[in-house]
């Protein structure tokens, strides 16, 4: 397929537990960072420089040079008014793209349901991982979770091929295209094809899939392997959904948001690295989101939960650069202590699904945002 | 014995439990279904593992601040209760007062409202619906604590009428008001506590000690009210009376626990049904435990047209599959993600996505879904070791050597008896065929003919009517 005919299609990664921006993107040439964060610092001579005040923390290297290259968005100081320091509230609230009372639609679901208004393909949207994040969660949506690639589907513990063969057979006949006249029996009958028909589809991507690129061993660099497998076999996805973790540093926080980061701007690269070689990396944008940022002053060992937090936006459609406000460190500027949030995480969703995915934004995230400009034209 | 009558029993246990092995079934029979009825209403010994050795084995047990083990905990009670009705009744009531760990970040506090249910959740509806107002989860979930004397927070007062009792049409914004005015005063005894450490404690911003109920009577509105027409300084048990004395509560009520525990959709004699129960629910002076009994005594719930008309909900489908396979009766490693299988169909324990609950019936089967049931179920059937599948060999193995037919009828009818479709069935005979005749004679644990057997139990769970209770 030529590549000007490739839908636009969007990965999601979630950040579990709150990722801290300040040791994120470092504002290492502010004295006020060193002073709040005596011992939980980045030094200033270990940061990777973007300009004369900030820099990425130094096991952002593979992300750092996407930067170089005008790949790389920063959203800072996102968020929304009221914060919640609940991690449970706080996913929920960017789940449905609803801070003020508890909702039930995920917005990428609303996504999906735009997207594919028929559910005509059972793959539009895709989670990598156990269970349906609430993001995608939406009554009537089809969405497949995919815990391992390769053994996705009904019957995974049949191990022997004919015998999984028959019983796949048998699942099909039972599941047939006769009627029952009875509703129930009916839908379990076409939810049962929908399952097995993703499953089958699912399961070409992996022995269509060659790419010179070699992703590390960890969870999530295989999430992002599935994902460009996936992509490559251009099955109709659109939407991409996988999430790491956790970032909830209150203890140790240097070596594991080291580690956390290694893991997760290596597998970023990677899978861009597989995007361009399979000529895909301006159809495809990334979005790395969490939940809230972390307290300013350290605990001593960690951080504790904040409000203002810190997005991402990655792709080669995208517009390299700041966006947002760095918040302030001043102590006037803070809020009980923490970054304040002075842009709604509704704008960035708002641009992506108008500006990249070309659907209509405030039915999906219950109302209207002002977008911000970080997709190229 | 009858197979009607073991198809009764297993219906019985199906609704009003998680199921049951053959074994017990055949002991409930020789009891008598109204005997089993009234001891299944009237639960005395669950016989569960004792709190001391599951908490030994399992830490996050112990504690149950985190959702995960506390959604274990209540699953191991319900894998291994004498008394399933409880249980049952305690997740129908845990569906209908809908109250998440999302908001709270303190599942112990939810786990004492589930006790509060197995206390409560078969006596009086007054009774039941005071001791939920005074539920320090249910004030924080829907905001009690926010309703003041001078400030009313109207959320529990409007989900009250419009999600726990009379239904929505059968009141006004006025009577919001009104009830929402009587619960004032109804709070934490330790709301400031809570309030200060949520404003410094960024880790657990709402609770790391348990929260208790405290009545105040300097922020209780004791003003004049009118609420549905009865006017008086009402104070939140005069709101409940008031309510349970209404018709639209007591048909609310008895059709949310048909719908439950008879049938997903309501037909014409549904309705006939729900009439007696609430002809019950009043003379019972609005006993729950009345009501259930005229249920499960009634011709329709025990007619055909009752069964497999219900749409398993995850946590049923689990627990019953576990019950069955009976691979968790001790403190075993690894009950959290049986809990989190769940949730991966869709209904995380303690964990409902709004205070409306799930959205029941066939909406809980998505092809998501579906995959994690069918795999999840096929998982503890295809092992062999599994101390319910072997006692399910042991019965076949003293049959001589069966045809692939014989075998398929004889695992449906030790499955349930599971009633399945001539098409499901030959395709069932046909999987089996493959490998022609089964003999079980000197049989060995794990071996091929017992994997045979696995095999087919599997598939037979992965059936369309596996998915019905």
């Amino acid at each position: 397929m030529p590549a000007n005919e490739k839908k636009p299609s969007l990965i999601v990664i979630q950040l579990i537990g709150a990722n801290d921006p300040l040791n994120t993107v470092v504002p290492y040439s502010n004295g006020l960072y060193y002073d709040y964060r005596p011992i939980v610092n980045i030094p200033a001579e270990d940061v990777l420089p973007i300009d004369d005040d900030f820099g990425f923390t130094p096991h952002m290297g593979p992300i750092k040079d996407l930067w170089d290259r005008g790949n790389v968005a920063l959203v800072n100081g996102i968020g929304y008014t009221a914060p919640v320091r609940s991690h449970f509230r706080s996913m929920d609230i960017w789940h449905t793209a609803e801070p003020e009372k508890i909702a039930t639609e995920g917005w990428l679901g609303r996504a999906i349901r735009d997207l594919d208004p028929q559910g005509d393909n059972v793959l539009t949207g895709i989670n990598f991982g156990r269970g349906l994040p609430r993001s995608l969660g939406c009554k009537g949506v089809p969405v497949a979770s995919v815990g391992n690639l390769e053994t996705y589907g009904l019957f995974p513990d049949l191990e022997d091929e004919q015998e999984k063969g028959y019983a796949l057979e048998a699942f099909a006949r039972m599941y047939g295209m006769s009627k029952d006249n009875d509703p129930v029996m009916d839908s379990l009958r076409q939810t049962g094809r929908d399952a097995l028909k993703g499953a089958d589809v699912l399961r070409t991507a992996p022995a269509k899939y060659s790419s010179t690129v070699e992703y590390a061993q960890n969870p999530f660099a295989q999430s992002m392997k599935n994902i460009a497998q996936v992509m490559f076999a251009d099955l109709g996805t659109r939407i991409y959904y996988t999430s790491y973790g956790s970032f909830d540093t209150h203890g140790g926080e240097l070596p594991t948001h080291a580690k956390l980061w290694q893991d997760v701007s290596g597998a970023v690269a990677d899978c861009y690295s597989d995007l361009e070689e399979h000529g895909w990396q301006d159809d495809t944008m990334i979005l790395i989101w969490t939940e809230f940022g972390r307290r300013i002053r350290d605990n001593g060992s960690g951080t504790d939960h904040g409000a203002g937090g810190l997005a991402m936006l990655i792709g080669g459609s995208v517009k390299g650069g700041m966006y947002g406000e760095y918040p302030s460190l001043e102590e006037a500027h803070q809020l009980d202590g923490d970054l304040r949030a002075n842009n709604d995480f509704r704008s960035t969703y708002s641009t992506i699904l108008e500006r990249w995915l070309g659907l209509d934004a405030p039915s999906i995230v219950n109302g209207q945002f002002e977008h911000l400009e970080f997709i190229e034209k | 014995m009858s197979n009607q009558e073991i198809a009764l029993m297993a219906h019985l246990m199906r609704r009003a439990g998680f199921g049951a092995s053959r074994d017990e079934l055949e002991a409930r029979v020789e009891m008598g279904y109204e005997a089993v009825v009234v001891e299944l209403l009237h639960p005395t010994d669950p016989q569960n593992l004792p709190d001391d050795v599951i908490r030994r084995y399992h830490t996050e047990q112990a504690e149950m601040r985190l959702a995960d083990g506390a959604a274990a905990y209540w699953l191991y009670r319900m894998i291994t209760t004498r008394c399933p009705l409880e249980e049952k009744l305690s997740l129908f009531w845990h569906s209908l007062f809908a109250t998440g760990y999302n908001k709270l970040n303190q599942a112990r506090s939810l786990i004492n409202q589930i006790d509060m249910f197995r206390r409560h959740g078969l006596g009086s509806f007054p009774t039941l619906l005071v001791e939920l107002s005074k539920d320090p989860a249910m004030i924080i979930w829907l905001d009690n604590n926010e309703n003041h004397k001078d400030a009313i927070n109207e959320n529990y007062g409007r989900e009250l009428l419009e999600l726990f009792s009379l239904g929505i049409g059968n009141y006004t914004e006025d009577d919001v008001k009104e009830c929402a005015r009587a619960f004032t005063g109804w709070t934490l005894g330790n709301a400031e506590y809570m309030a200060t450490r949520a404003s410094r404690d960024s880790i657990w911003p709402y609770s790391r000690i348990a929260w208790f109920y405290e009545y105040r009577e300097a922020d209780h509105d004791d003003g004049e009210k009118t609420f549905l027409g009865h006017t008086g300084r009402l104070n939140g048990e005069d709101i409940v009376e008031i309510i349970v004395r209404q018709e639209a509560t007591a048909r609310f009520v008895c059709t949310r626990l048909f719908q439950f525990f008879t049938a997903d959709q309501v037909d014409e004699e549904g309705e006939q049904v729900i009439g007696s129960m609430m002809r019950t629910y009043f003379d019972s002076n609005y006993e729950i435990r009345s009501v259930l009994s005229t249920l499960f005594n009634c011709d329709y719930f025990k007619s055909d047209k009752a069964r497999f008309a219900r749409v398993k909900g995850p946590v049923e489908l689990v627990v019953g599959a576990v019950r069955l396979a009976g691979s968790y009766q001790a403190p075993t490693q690894g009950i959290e993600q049986v809990a989190r299988q769940a949730m991966y169909m869709g209904q995380g324990l303690l964990q409902p996505p709004s205070v409306e609950g799930w959205h029941e019936g066939i909406e809980w089967v998505d092809s998501g879904a579906l995959v994690e049931r069918v795999n999840f179920v096929a998982h503890e059937l295809a092992n062999v070791e599994n101390p319910g599948v072997r006692k399910i060999i042991d019965r076949l193995a003293g049959e001589g050597v069966l045809s692939p037919e014989d075998l398929v009828d004889r695992c449906l009818d030790l499955l349930g008896p599971m009633e399945v479709s001539e098409e499901t069935r030959e395709s069932l005979v046909e999987y089996v065929a493959h490998q022609g005749d089964l003999s079980l004679h000197g049989h060995q644990p794990g071996d091929a003919a017992e994997k045979r057997v696995g095999g087919l139990l599997s598939l037979a769970c992965a059936t369309k009517e596996f998915q019905l209770a």
